[in-house]
């Protein structure tokens, strides 16, 4: 970490990894515990947090797999704690487990997923081929995590700082959908303190504290009784997912007025993808990007709006993935756009697209 | 009429689900016990296991965790780090314990986690109506080996006490059982030195309790009882493994 410009204010302009400032920015929001396991490209985050919790005063532990490290996070949330882990895919595979009985259990916490390629080992390139994992649940059971996808260091900052109000304020657990490119991207960005996204959270009255004064708390999973115990449980959840849908859909839009294509990215492609959009721009060719925030909720009705507004317009799905994402975009647009008007840019085997590349795929489809 | 005992006022029920003849209902009761007599159930959160003890928060009188399988000493560690005046009891079985959560309760022993533990040993998996577990005797027939258990192909039963006693953070192990009352007396006074070591911030504390499974065994009560002194007993000798006081 490389400290500059300080302005005198709280807040700093520094130079970090958005591996590095993903640990700033828990410690600052008021994360108590951090359990994790080394796995590339995600070390930064333990290494720096081993350091950082010692001189906080914090709770830092690198446990001895990744299902204990996600349990351990599972009984510190139980206990009250605010708490975070940090994985890259095979790790995150494994977490499933644990995620599930988090989201069952309705205890918030912050997951740091910095996405490399697979199946199994795949390599340790950048991609974003969990996209389904994180967005469909990923463990067993009817469930949802909300999936936040920063592409910048900045943005990795201020994301984990929001995960953490938003997992408290609904009871789930947040995912930082991060990618190997933005991981290990180190640029300058504002270190402000914690700013809270709510005035006020709800008081975490179910909390493990040993039930001095009160009736006892018990944090469960398992509904056998009465019969429909678990349906109810679910209709409960089902509830609070359709709330979050309805509250937080986050993207962003640049020149999409009037464009003829509209690219839909997020995280690292998005970037990569509008140093392209820029060029055609400056050609005067009318291309625009949609960038996704949130993976989910999906910001499904932000992008029909587009749809209606621009007539005729083609949208091309850029994702470093087979084409994960691409099934969104086809089920959020099935009534506003024709299929084919839907296309394709995909990279596998956790490679990233260039510019140059994303440039080229565009002129293909204005020359068409 | 002098009332020589009652029943805990940590244990919220005179009924449970376990079968008949089956041992968790009277661990159950020791642990109230030790708990009224400590005065900790208001400081106590506990970690139910998956198996037959996992709705144990309708029967204990205090804040619980349902814990995927394996994996409570994990849930503990970090309950006890966020709450390290607070006493942690970890109970698991041995299906639980010592086959999908061997890595867990191995770490947790080797970091040396403030907690005191109860450990299950039926050697069976109960719930799921008796299958063979880690620690199933060679020769005992289970669902899953008909034939009984070979050393071939199936290795030999798990000694947990033996095991963990190798790690230097474990400071105290001991092996008991519940096949009689002296037994019962001595799980008692075990499990009271178990926590009592955890409210001392001793360290990492466990006993290991033979106990009785009827219906996975697929024998009647008496016998279960019989199965412990004849056969359990001798693959598993009682005693104290690790007393570093």
């Amino acid at each position: 970490m490389a400290e500059n410009n300080d302005t005198g204010s709280d807040t700093k302009r520094v130079l970090m990894k958005g591996n590095e400032a993903v640990g700033e920015a828990a410690i600052k929001a008021g994360c108590l515990c951090y359990f994790a396991y080394p796995i590339t490209p995600q070390t930064e985050t333990p290494e720096y947090l081993a350091k950082r919790m010692e001189q906080e005063n914090l709770i830092f532990l690198q446990a001895e797999s990744e299902v204990a490290a996600i349990n351990m996070v599972f009984g510190a949330s139980a206990a009250g704690a605010r708490v975070m882990t940090s994985s890259s895919s095979p790790g995150i595979s494994l977490k499933q487990e644990g995620i599930s009985y988090i989201a069952g259990g309705e205890l918030p916490c912050v997951i740091i997923n910095v996405v490399r390629g697979g199946p199994g080992l795949g390599n340790i390139e950048a991609a974003q081929a969990d996209y389904f994992q994180s967005t469909r649940g990923g463990g067993h059971g009817d469930y949802r995590c909300i999936v936040l996808a920063p592409n910048s260091v900045q943005e990795c900052y201020d994301m984990v700082m929001n995960a953490f109000d938003l997992a408290d304020f609904y009871r789930v657990p947040v995912i930082i959908q991060s990618d190997g490119i933005i991981g290990q991207l180190v640029e300058p960005f504002d270190m402000h303190p914690y700013k809270p996204m709510f005035e006020k959270l709800p008081p975490k009255t179910w909390a493990l504290t040993g039930c001095a004064g009160r009736k006892p708390n018990v944090v469960r999973t398992l509904y056998l009784n009465p019969a429909n115990g678990l349906e109810m449980h679910n209709r409960k959840l089902e509830e609070r997912y359709k709330k979050i849908h309805s509250e937080l859909r986050w993207s962003e839009t640049y020149n999409c007025d009037d464009a003829d294509i509209i690219v839909i990215a997020y995280g690292a492609t998005s970037r990569i993808a509008k140093s392209a959009i820029k060029k055609h721009n400056t050609n005067g060719v009318k291309v625009g990007l949609f960038r996704l925030k949130t993976l989910w909720p999906w910001p499904d009705v932000e992008l029909v709006e587009i749809a209606k507004k621009n007539k005729d317009v083609k949208f091309l799905v850029i994702e470093m993935s087979m084409g994960q994402m691409l099934e969104d975009v086809q089920l959020s647009l099935m009534d506003v756009v024709p299929k084919k008007d839907i296309l394709f840019y995909g990279m596998g085997g956790g490679w990233n697209p260039t510019p140059d590349g994303v440039y080229e795929k565009i002129s293909e489809i204005i020359n068409k | 009429m002098n009332i020589i005992k009652t029943q805990p006022k940590s244990i919220t029920t005179d009924s449970t689900k376990y079968c008949p003849g089956c041992g968790h209902g009277i661990i159950l009761r020791l642990i109230g016990e030790v708990v009224d007599e400590l005065g900790i159930r208001e400081r106590m959160i506990l970690t139910a296991p998956v198996g037959c003890a996992v709705v144990l928060y309708d029967y204990i009188f205090c804040d619980v965790v349902e814990c995927a399988h394996g994996r409570a000493p994990a849930v503990g560690t970090a309950i006890k780090r966020v709450h390290p005046d607070k006493f942690v009891l970890i109970y698991q079985g041995d299906g639980d314990l010592a086959a999908i959560g061997m890595a867990e309760i191995i770490h947790a022993a080797n970091r040396g986690e403030n907690m005191s533990v109860i450990f299950v040993n039926n050697a069976t998996y109960g719930m799921t109506g008796g299958q063979m577990a880690p620690t199933t005797l060679i020769g005992q027939k289970t669902t899953t080996s008909p034939s009984g258990r070979t050393v071939k192909g199936m290795g030999k039963p798990i000694r947990v006490c033996e095991l963990l006693a190798t790690l230097e953070e474990t400071k105290y192990l001991e092996r008991t059982s519940i096949n009689s009352v002296r037994n019962i007396n001595k799980t008692k006074a075990a499990i009271r030195k178990v926590f009592q070591n955890q409210l001392n911030g001793i360290g990492f504390s466990m006993v290991e309790v033979l106990s009785m499974c009827p219906v996975g065994w697929k024998v009647p009560p008496i016998e279960a009882v019989q199965f412990i002194e004849e056969q359990m007993l001798n693959y598993f000798p009682l005693g104290v493994y690790k007393d570093t006081e």
